[in-house]
């Protein structure tokens, strides 16, 4: 039992982030109603800083351990995580500022929200208790909701909040109910207790059915096929600097709670569980990459080609092993590294109304605006998973431990699937490049936020490309805590 | 024997009866010494602020709901201070914690105060204010 100080460290960066976050929630009200608001955007930004800050003093100090009577345990596993959400959270403030004063948004809640939703994501990765690990997935899922809402003019919007929150809460409606079984199955909610019981005792067909609730909610959250339906529609109406934060941030902090319980707490039963994941990887990255030819929106289709890396990820959940889970934690930050950049190109160009977001729209682009061109260039190709981009080592580390798992069907599946998404994330290019554009439309120039969040995302893409050694080095010891 | 065992529950009976005794009171005493004026407005049927009668199918103030869900917040944030109160003696005794206890709920009503000044002041609370209607955003 470590000291009372002590364990406050272990949810230093949660408790900034809150303290931000209620900071934000109390200045707002005191703003003028026809302000800016962008000084809370920044102030929300320098409260991310802080919490990253907090996460590396983390990593460095020996902080490591479980707290509040094994509530929360700070670990790499933790860690890795928290740095993956906290930078999300970060770079979807920056592209948010400029995009919120062009749609007319004053609201300083805005930032408020992301801070307090990263909060829930934080916690996802490091608590223990299936409790807990619930709290923290509906305080990341309700701030979620309340973004998705936020062009509170277009239906579209209202519709995807909308969609969202009842789907949503219906998931974790499932969730709970498998919580709840599995205490009655094994009589704890910590995680390690439930894996410790399904070793010792007889394992009650309870077991099974609590397994498979809890697959159906977290599924959901992480958008994997069966309970992808929603993804298109709520990508499509959400603003779009908040899909950029809600396709990466809660579904990385998702997987972190599906790498938690399946092998944190069920590693026994991996046997049974394996097929599911093995069905719903190849349904996600099928259904996924063929529904993404077909559209001509370039959120719906970055919203179906997010369903077909969450399959992706699956595969390197079958693979099990350290190399796996390894593998499948790498995949998450690359994923957010290249999806959050992605969606920042698309919050700048959207313009007003998000009027632009058609794939058409982008013809010309790459004389019109060579930066973003470059820049979304980047990001399609290491979706694709082209070399020198962290696409390419993420497909790989996750192919290679399937393969070393003798997992050959799923990854022949896989890397055909690779093939047929490389068809859609070129058209953008080609239509960016090889099309003449709508000259007539005078675009903005990049403003500074937005362009330092783009610097940063195509960075970290390229720097996972060229150099993936010290982060897979990491994701390995957060995959041998994981399995500790 | 049946006396002994019901003994623990004459308490809840006195309450009862007290509580009945005040409630049938209260009304008596009203009906002998209060006045009485009926208007129109008086004979309706009660119906929480709204016109008893006509189409149900108008608009309704967002106010209702608003209310309905700050009762709701702030009513479950109110209930934790029960169980906090029943075992916050014991809470001192644990060895080492001094006012952690004490503490801790501090910081809960601190972030419960937190909400109740974002709702006070957007307004949430003033029943009129009719350009709020319109939302504080845009």
């Amino acid at each position: 039992m470590m000291t009372n100080e002590l364990q406050y460290l272990s949810i230093l960066p949660e408790l900034i982030l809150t303290i931000f976050g209620m900071l934000i929630m109390v200045l707002d009200p005191l703003m003028a109603d026809r302000a800016s608001r962008k000084p809370m955007g920044w102030l929300a930004f320098v409260g991310t800083l802080a919490a990253l800050g907090a996460t590396f003093y983390q990593g460095t100090h020996p902080v490591a351990g479980t707290a509040f009577f094994g509530m929360v345990r700070t670990d790499a596993f933790s860690i890795f995580f928290h740095v993956v959400v906290i930078v999300i959270a970060a770079l979807a403030i920056l592209s948010s500022l400029d995009y919120l004063e062009t749609q007319g948004i004053r609201s300083g809640e805005y930032y408020g929200l992301i801070l307090l939703g990263t909060v829930g994501m934080g916690l996802l990765s490091s608590a223990m208790e299936l409790v807990m690990l619930f709290i923290a997935l509906e305080i990341s899922s309700i701030s979620t909701y309340i973004l998705a809402g936020y062009r509170r003019r277009v239906a579209a919007s209202a519709e995807s909040s909308i969609k969202y929150f009842l789907l949503g809460s219906f998931a974790t409606a499932f969730f709970l109910y498998g919580v709840a079984l599995i205490y009655g199955a094994t009589g704890s909610t910590n995680i390690t207790a439930i894996s410790q019981a399904l070793h010792n005792n007889h394992i009650s067909s309870l077991t099974y059915l609590a397994l498979v609730l809890m697959f159906v909610g977290m599924g959901f959250k992480v958008a994997v096929t069966p309970f992808h339906v929603w993804t298109p529609d709520v990508y499509e109406g959400a603003p779009a600097p908040v899909v950029a934060l809600m396709s990466t941030g809660p579904k990385a902090a998702a997987f972190a709670l599906m790498l938690r319980v399946l092998f944190g707490s069920f590693g026994e039963l991996s046997q049974w569980w394996l097929p599911l994941i093995w069905i719903s990887a190849a349904l996600s990255m099928t259904i996924g990459n063929v529904g993404a030819l077909l559209q001509n929106n370039v959120k719906r289709m970055l919203a179906y080609s997010s369903i077909a890396h969450a399959g992706y990820l699956l595969v390197a959940f079958a693979a099990g092993q350290d190399m796996g889970i390894a593998a499948a934690i790498f995949y998450t930050a690359t994923y957010a590294a290249m999806n959050v950049g992605a969606f920042a190109v698309v919050s700048h160009f959207a313009s007003r109304g998000e009027r632009y977001v058609s794939i058409d729209d982008y013809a010309g682009l790459g004389r019109r605006s060579p930066v973003l061109a470059i820049t979304l260039t980047i990001f399609m190709l290491s979706l694709i998973g082209i070399p020198l981009t962290g696409g390419f080592f993420a497909k790989f580390y996750v192919f290679s431990a399937a393969l070393k798992s003798n997992l050959v069907w799923l990854t022949i599946i896989g890397l055909v699937n690779s093939a047929i998404a490389a068809y859609y994330y070129l058209r953008l290019i080609v239509v960016m490049y090889m099309k003449e554009g709508d000259d007539s439309v005078t675009l903005v120039p990049v403003p500074v936020a937005t362009a330092a969040a783009l610097l940063i995302a195509a960075g970290l893409t390229i720097y996972l490309g060229v150099m993936p050694g010290g982060v897979l080095g990491y994701a390995l010891l957060g995959a041998q805590d994981l399995m500790r | 024997m049946a006396d002994n065992q019901l003994a623990p529950y004459l308490p809840i009976l006195m309450q009862l009866l007290i509580a009945a005794g005040i409630g049938t009171g209260m009304i008596v005493l009203s009906a002998i010494l209060g006045q009485r004026k009926y208007s129109r407005m008086k004979m309706q049927a009660y119906e929480c602020g709204m016109t008893p009668t006509g189409d149900a199918q108008h608009r309704f103030s967002v106010k209702f709901y608003l209310v309905a869900m700050l009762f709701i917040l702030f009513d479950v944030e109110a209930i934790f201070l029960i169980p906090w109160a029943v075992v916050y003696r014991d809470l001192l005794k644990i060895p080492g914690a001094g006012l952690f206890g004490f503490w801790e709920m501090m910081v809960y009503i601190g972030i419960v105060l937190v909400g109740f000044f974002y709702v006070w002041k957007k307004g949430v609370l003033d029943w009129n204010t009719p350009e709020l209607s319109e939302g504080p955003n845009e």
